[in-house]
């Protein structure tokens, strides 16, 4: 009885797992038989996804989302968008509910290595930065030495600034927040000159005050917060998919690739130029995909620096420099392997 | 010596004992403290409400399409007006908004042809309304029948949303927490320990992790590939969760009847359903009025948890439009608006309670 069941045991297990790994690794038959590509994000993240008053998420991260249904489906419209909580975003990718995760999620060893996830590239390389008024005159982070500084509690920006101001000899004074709008609350309010927190979030709460030139953001950055989509193991065509939907957009960039020129550049001369967009052979075959799946994703959604622009550079309410999220020829360290 | 010799005239109260001026002397201005505090009160008052006022209608603006259109010297009233629509109805498709209205104007004639006491037929309304209204709302709000598109729950939204989980929520506690009530006081060993089971267990869990729970956790333990729809979900939750806190108020009513009255129908030769059916519950239902209103509202207010598995009721859709970098800064106006719809439905409830109370009072109000 006993032997039995201790066969027994390991035998549905094995059974329950390759059950998962088939089932899994058949997410791109899933998507294209539903039509649609689920894809888990942030409900509210100003500039990464927030619903517009047209019913559509906005943002940098459901762009990608975007992307990779042009590229698997040919249609970026068909993406079915699921506001995740930041504790139930896991659970969703690991059980299937979604297909990929974006949802300004940081790439980190323990949840690279322990979740059952994979992060498929970095999407924008974040980190924790200053805000100050603009009225006080200061160029650089390291003029803040005897700042009062907001900060939230709990978060790691706590513990980096107290490293970064150790390690620059300076004096600072915590005042501490327990949420975002609590300390922007404080910041308007004069209880410190300095707010710290994630840069993309500062350039949002910059904007929550009544006069939003009334403050700066300083160029330093002094921690690493790469956020990127994630899948979950065991399906690597489908990493392939959305790492490649990705590089696609870089490249596409790299190479002067816009949503506006893309129908000219499909009679580019330039080798990797056709090869991206489908003209020279098919490199999509080893996703599964067709060959034109780089060239769907530029004319329906664009390359990484038009959605950049759109949602929280220039062409947006926040302004944000490119910085590390500049292609690494233009000084940044946004890079893609080559198609070929 | 005069004699009177005919009845006086009953003469008017003194000016001083009637009207406004009266009214004021003898319930704010009363003596040195009653006047020291109606004076405080006022000036309180004045304190608040000015900048209030001033805030919300003086200083608002009312109209336009953008942020550019308001001053911010007071309230953005235009970022609610441009969100309305998502307020109400989430992200129900704009064509197809009239099956979200139809569903309500039937349910708030149903309710209606109930409340009034005049009209007829109250027993096939009531039936209609508990259970020919969920199919037809079911099948005008999903769709997928009768060539109307499917609505997908993921769509669903805003009030309307709100609404449906806590009509859902009610119509679904109200029997199951009968049925437990009446079990936690059988003499069935079994039936009457499943039962005291049951409520303390939803008793004891609060409602934020009964929703996380079946959000986190219930998607890990289902096979790969199935997942119950999360409204689904919230339904279960929220249902099971009140059957449990109505169940107690519906005890706390039954023992309040005397023991006196459920013997005096067992001895006319009545069976237990009958006893509790005809004697029983039609006594204590009444008494209970206030506590199972009580428990409505606070579902009512409850469903705003529902945020955190993604759902967006009215709170979380205005939470989701204020991250919208179009109209950031506008949160106060947001949930001020919020606070205000929450209150209308609440207030509602509440002042219909109180009338039911009154139409039902039968003289042994304890």
């Amino acid at each position: 009885m006993s032997n039995n069941r201790r066969i027994a045991v390991p035998s549905v297990a094995a059974l329950v797992l390759g059950g998962i790994g088939l089932t899994l690794a058949a997410t791109l038959d899933d998507v294209q038989d539903r039509g649609q590509v689920r894809c888990g994000v942030n409900a509210a993240q100003p500039g990464f996804s927030a619903l517009d008053d047209e019913d559509d998420y906005r943002g940098l991260d459901t762009d990608i989302c975007r992307a990779i249904a042009a590229a698997v489906l040919g249609d970026a419209k068909s993406v079915l968008f699921v506001p995740l909580d930041s504790v139930e975003r896991f659970t969703a990718i690991q059980s299937g509910e979604v297909d990929v995760l974006s949802r300004t999620t940081t790439w980190t060893s323990t949840r690279d290595t322990t979740l059952g996830i994979n992060f498929t590239g970095v999407s924008y390389y974040d980190g924790q930065a200053f805000m100050v008024a603009s009225d006080l005159g200061v160029q650089s982070a390291k003029e803040l030495d005897g700042a009062a500084v907001c900060t939230q509690s709990g978060t790691t920006s706590e513990l980096n600034l107290a490293d970064y101001f150790r390690a620059n000899g300076m004096e600072y004074e915590p005042v501490v927040f327990g949420s975002p709008e609590q300390s922007i609350g404080g910041f308007e309010a004069g209880r410190c000159d300095v707010l710290s927190t994630d840069a993309s979030q500062l350039y949002a709460q910059r904007m929550q005050l009544a006069d939003p030139d009334s403050a700066v953001v300083l160029p330093e950055v002094i921690s690493k917060e790469p956020l990127g989509p994630a899948v979950a193991q065991g399906d690597d065509q489908w990493f392939n998919i959305v790492k490649w939907s990705l590089f696609a957009m870089l490249n596409a960039e790299e190479m002067g690739i816009t949503s506006d020129n893309v129908d000219e550049m499909r009679t580019s001369d330039d080798p990797d130029i056709a090869r991206l967009l489908g003209e020279d052979g098919n490199h999509g075959q080893g996703m599964g995909l067709s060959a034109d799946w780089a060239y769907q994703i530029i004319r329906q959604v664009g390359n990484y620096g038009e959605v950049f622009e759109r949602n929280v550079g220039e062409g947006s309410e926040f302004k944000i420099a490119r910085g590390l999220n500049a292609l690494w020829s233009d000084g940044g360290i946004q890079y893609a392997p080559p198609v070929r | 010596m005069t004699i009177q010799s005919k009845m006086i005239e009953a003469r008017p109260a003194p000016n001083s004992t009637i009207g406004a001026v009266a009214w004021l002397r003898t319930n704010l201005f009363s003596g040195p403290v009653n006047t020291a505090f109606t004076l405080l009160g006022l000036y309180l008052l004045y304190v608040l409400l000015t900048p209030t006022i001033q805030w919300a209608f003086i200083n608002a603006d009312w109209v336009g399409t953008s942020r550019d259109d308001c001053s911010r010297e007071g309230a953005c009233w235009v970022f609610v007006n441009a969100r309305l629509g998502q307020f109400i109805y989430g992200l129900y498709p704009g064509s197809e908004i009239w099956r979200v209205n139809l569903t309500f104007a039937t349910f708030a004639g149903l309710i209606a042809w109930l409340a009034i006491p005049r009209l007829p037929y109250k027993r096939w309304v009531a039936l209609a309304t508990l259970v020919g209204f969920p199919v037809f709302a079911y099948f005008l709000l999903y769709g997928g029948h009768f060539g109307l598109p499917v609505v997908q729950t993921h769509r669903w939204g805003g009030l309307m949303l709100t609404l449906v989980l806590a009509i859902v929520g009610m119509v679904g506690a109200l029997p199951i927490g009968i049925m437990l009530a009446l079990g936690r006081r059988s003499e069935m060993p079994i039936v009457k320990s499943f039962c005291v089971v049951f409520i303390e267990f939803w008793r004891g869990v609060p409602l934020i992790t009964v929703l996380f729970m079946a959000s986190v956790m219930l998607p890990l333990f289902m096979p790969t590939g199935i997942s119950v729809d999360r409204l689904i979900r919230a339904f279960i939750g929220i249902t099971l969760f009140q059957s449990a806190y109505m169940a107690e108020v519906i005890r706390g009513g039954l023992q309040a009847i005397p023991r006196g009255q459920e013997e005096a129908a067992a001895a006319l030769g009545m069976g237990y359903w009958k006893r509790m059916g005809l004697i029983v519950l039609p006594q204590a239902l009444k008494m209970m009025i206030p506590g199972i209103v009580n428990t409505f509202i606070s579902l009512f207010k409850d469903t705003t948890l529902v945020m955190i598995i993604g759902l967006f009721d009215l709170l979380g859709i205005v939470q989701a439009a204020l991250s919208d970098s179009r109209w950031l800064g506008f949160a106060l106006e947001g949930y001020v608006f919020a606070a205000f719809v929450f209150w209308i439905f609440c207030f509602s409830m509440s002042r219909y309670s109180q009338y039911l109370e009154r139409k039902l009072h039968t003289g042994h109000r304890r």
